[in-house]
């Protein structure tokens, strides 16, 4: 389901020179480059000197370039401000999903069937849980002075049950924000 | 360490001393706890311009000083370490004001053991980046981009032409860099510690996590995440490690330490150690200037015995991307806590709890920030859960195998590149988004986070430009102390200059301690 600005970003979307895509670009030379590749921005433009190479230390880039795949626009810019309780802020806050999404997407090329998901590099350890008893807290006081609206022992919140308002109401109330 | 020969050490370079060396200066008496206390808080006036600090805790130093024996050390804390009782904020706008009940383990391990903190420092906000450019207190200069050397290379203004110190933990190195402290902690998620450690010319370790509690360091990554120590050496860093490490009770992902020697060995045998060089970290855009460094080190331990093998970790490539995706989808879920009820900032709509939590978080964070919880809740719907998240989760699992299979082989270490170059200037760093350049900084050193090893960079030479490079040793798990002692190995025979701050009053006595610290280090 598309919103209006989704939309309308989204037509214009298509870089031809993605810039997140370090993978994507075509060349593995190392060299300085007039094309502006940011791989050679910061490349020293001296001559090397002729000193002789480790020879286990790798001369040139060994990164094989992976092609640019295509991808759906982000249809779903009001459902994740929703979910998020975020804004995108800008039509560049949508380009930044595309991107990273486009970014994410070089995952697919590496085959991981049969290949367990790691939830933590712990798994093999056993790690400590202590006794189920309480040995500090009462400290109700110094975290209640932390928060702007307390009542009593209370943190203190607007009515719930109000869905967000619609996106260009949703626009307006942060435009008249504090910052 | 020489005594006769740190005893005819003037007071004035007493800030460019390691802990060992100023620890021995306190129990000789050449310098007292407030004195010392003083020169470093003089040390962070001078040196304000590099905006490293966001607080400075100047009276409860001196308080502290003045109360404490021979063991003082002070130290610096990144700005996501919560300390009771100073404000600690993250670098953004969701925690300005927020003062913590509480100390992190690290920090009241550190403050038992007699550290003095003098300052929380500056970095991305909520320990996003590589650049330390995208806090709410602004940028952190390299303060290698204010010595004499740097300037002569230079045409510009100064103040258009300095460089980034990397990031996120920026401050934190910058403070140590520029000797106005002899300690810092800062995070390492993906490279935090280790990218601005590198670029500033400290040494910067990342331990094993689990090693080290994270209770207390607001979490980005908690899968990740782990308390990063910046030091000017080696020795500095392991006595650090001692203190800081093993298991806590309040943070469940914390394991015991293993028996650790009062200090790193003075007499080692490199010939027992086999170093790997893994080729697929000549990446893209690696410079000149670092690719010699690598050479010219994996030459040094070859020429004294070493084993050094080429080797390969073949999803090195694809790590970045794995990374990125689990980072945004950790990060969605942990920035989740800041809603405006309970702390941090509050947004002054209240028609809805609804409006409340969305205008309070937009007016919290930027948009870094705000751009990653997005990716994040993108990649955890419903319909993208397995394709992306599964998916990372997977990839990391086939990294960490890349490590272990060679470790197996044999390998004790791993010698790699910390960043691709040395630090670029502010104005050429900013041209490209924050998600581009943590894309570009990070590949070296994200790939240890995911499988949970331990690294260290330790500052090698400075490049054409005046600025430090820095090489990456990679160890086993919970193998800290062995991969620090080849890391002293590799310190002792690179001889990394010291910084000379222009302008510097004491520059002269500080060459002549330069001259005298090369002889000491190792003997």
């Amino acid at each position: 389901m598309f919103c209006k600005c989704a939309a309308r970003a989204s037509r214009a979307l298509r870089p031809a020179h993605p810039r997140c895509g370090v993978l994507t670009l075509p060349a593995l030379s190392n060299t300085v480059s007039g094309s502006g590749t940011f791989w050679s921005r910061w490349t020293c433009k001296r001559e090397s000197s002729n000193s002789a190479w480790n020879s286990k230390v790798p001369q040139a880039p060994t990164w094989e370039p992976i092609a640019e795949n295509q991808l759906p626009p982000p249809d779903l810019v009001d459902k994740l401000e929703r979910l998020a309780l975020v804004d995108f802020g800008s039509k560049e806050g949508v380009d930044c999903l595309e991107k990273a999404i486009r970014f994410a997407d070089q995952l697919h090329v590496i085959n991981t069937d049969g290949v367990e998901p790691t939830d933590s590099v712990l798994e093999d350890r056993e790690l400590y849980l202590r006794d189920d008893m309480v040995t500090e807290g009462e400290c109700a006081e110094e975290l209640l002075q932390l928060a702007k609206h307390t009542v009593e022992e209370y943190f203190v919140a607007p009515p719930g049950n109000i869905p967000l308002p619609k996106r260009e109401e949703r626009s307006a109330m942060l435009k008249h924000s504090e910052f | 360490m020489s005594a006769s020969s740190a005893a005819s050490r003037p007071a004035a370079a007493m800030l460019g001393m390691s802990i060992r060396e100023v620890s021995q200066a306190l129990r000789d008496g050449r310098v007292s706890a407030t004195e010392l206390c003083r020169k470093c808080i003089n040390q962070i006036q001078r040196t304000l311009y590099l905006n490293a600090f966001i607080t400075i805790t100047e009276e409860t130093a001196m308080e502290q000083a003045q109360r404490t024996d021979n063991r003082l050390r002070t130290g610096v804390l990144k700005d996501n370490f919560c300390t009771e009782n100073i404000e600690t904020t993250c670098a953004s706008s969701m925690l300005k004001g927020y003062v913590p009940p509480f100390n992190a383990t690290v920090v009241q391990k550190l403050l038992d053991q007699g550290a003095v903190l003098v300052g929380k420092t500056n970095l991305d906000e909520f320990a996003m980046g590589a650049g330390s450019t995208d806090g709410v207190f602004g940028p952190v200069r390299n303060p290698w981009s204010y010595t004499s050397l740097y300037r002569e290379q230079s045409t510009e203004d100064p103040d258009s032409d300095w460089a980034i110190t990397g990031g996120s933990s920026g401050g934190s190195a910058a403070a140590v860099a520029s000797l106005s402290s002899f300690l810092a902690l800062g995070s390492d998620t993906g490279g935090s510690t280790r990218n601005p450690g590198s670029l500033c010319g400290v040494v910067a370790l990342k331990p094993t996590y689990s090693l080290l509690s994270r209770h207390g360091l607001i979490p980005l990554v908690n899968s990740m995440d782990v308390p990063g120590i910046m030091t000017r050496s080696v020795h500095d860093a392991a006595t650090v490690l001692r203190i800081l490490q093993g298991r806590d009770e309040r943070d469940s992902t914390t394991v015991q330490a293993p028996s650790t020697p009062p200090s790193l060995p003075e007499h080692f045998d490199i010939r027992d150690i086999c170093v790997g060089i893994p080729k697929e970290y000549h990446a893209p855009g690696l410079s000149k200037d670092t690719l010699a460094q690598w050479s010219r080190v994996a030459d040094m331990f070859e020429q004294a015995g070493a084993r050094v093998q080429e080797v390969s970790l073949p999803h090195t490539q694809h790590s970045i991307v794995c990374y990125h995706v689990l980072c945004c989808c950790e990060v969605a879920s942990n920035m989740a806590c800041f809603d405006g009820l309970e702390y941090g900032h509050c947004s002054k709509v209240d028609s809805s709890t609804d409006a409340m939590y969305a205008t309070t978080r937009h007016e919290g964070f930027n948009s870094v920030v705000r751009r990653r919880i997005l990716s994040g809740n993108y990649f955890l719907l419903k319909s993208n859960y397995k394709r992306y998240f599964v998916k990372a989760q997977q990839m990391r699992r086939l990294i960490a195998e890349d490590f272990k299979n060679v470790f197996r082989s044999g390998i004790d270490v791993l010698l790699t590149p910390t960043t691709l170059s040395d630090a670029a200037r502010y104005s050429d760093f900013i041209q490209e988004d924050n998600q581009t350049r943590s894309a570009q900084e990070d590949v070296f050193t994200q790939p240890v986070n995911m499988a949970g090893l331990p690294a260290v960079t330790v500052p090698t030479a400075l490049s054409h430009r005046g600025l430090p490079i820095g090489l990456q040793l990679i160890g086993q798990t919970l193998q800290d102390w062995k991969l620090l002692t080849v890391a002293q190995w590799m310190e002792q025979k690179v001889n990394f200059p010291i910084i000379h701050l222009h302008g510097e009053s004491n520059e002269r006595e500080l060459n002549r301690s330069v001259r005298e610290r090369t002889h000491t280090i190792g003997s």
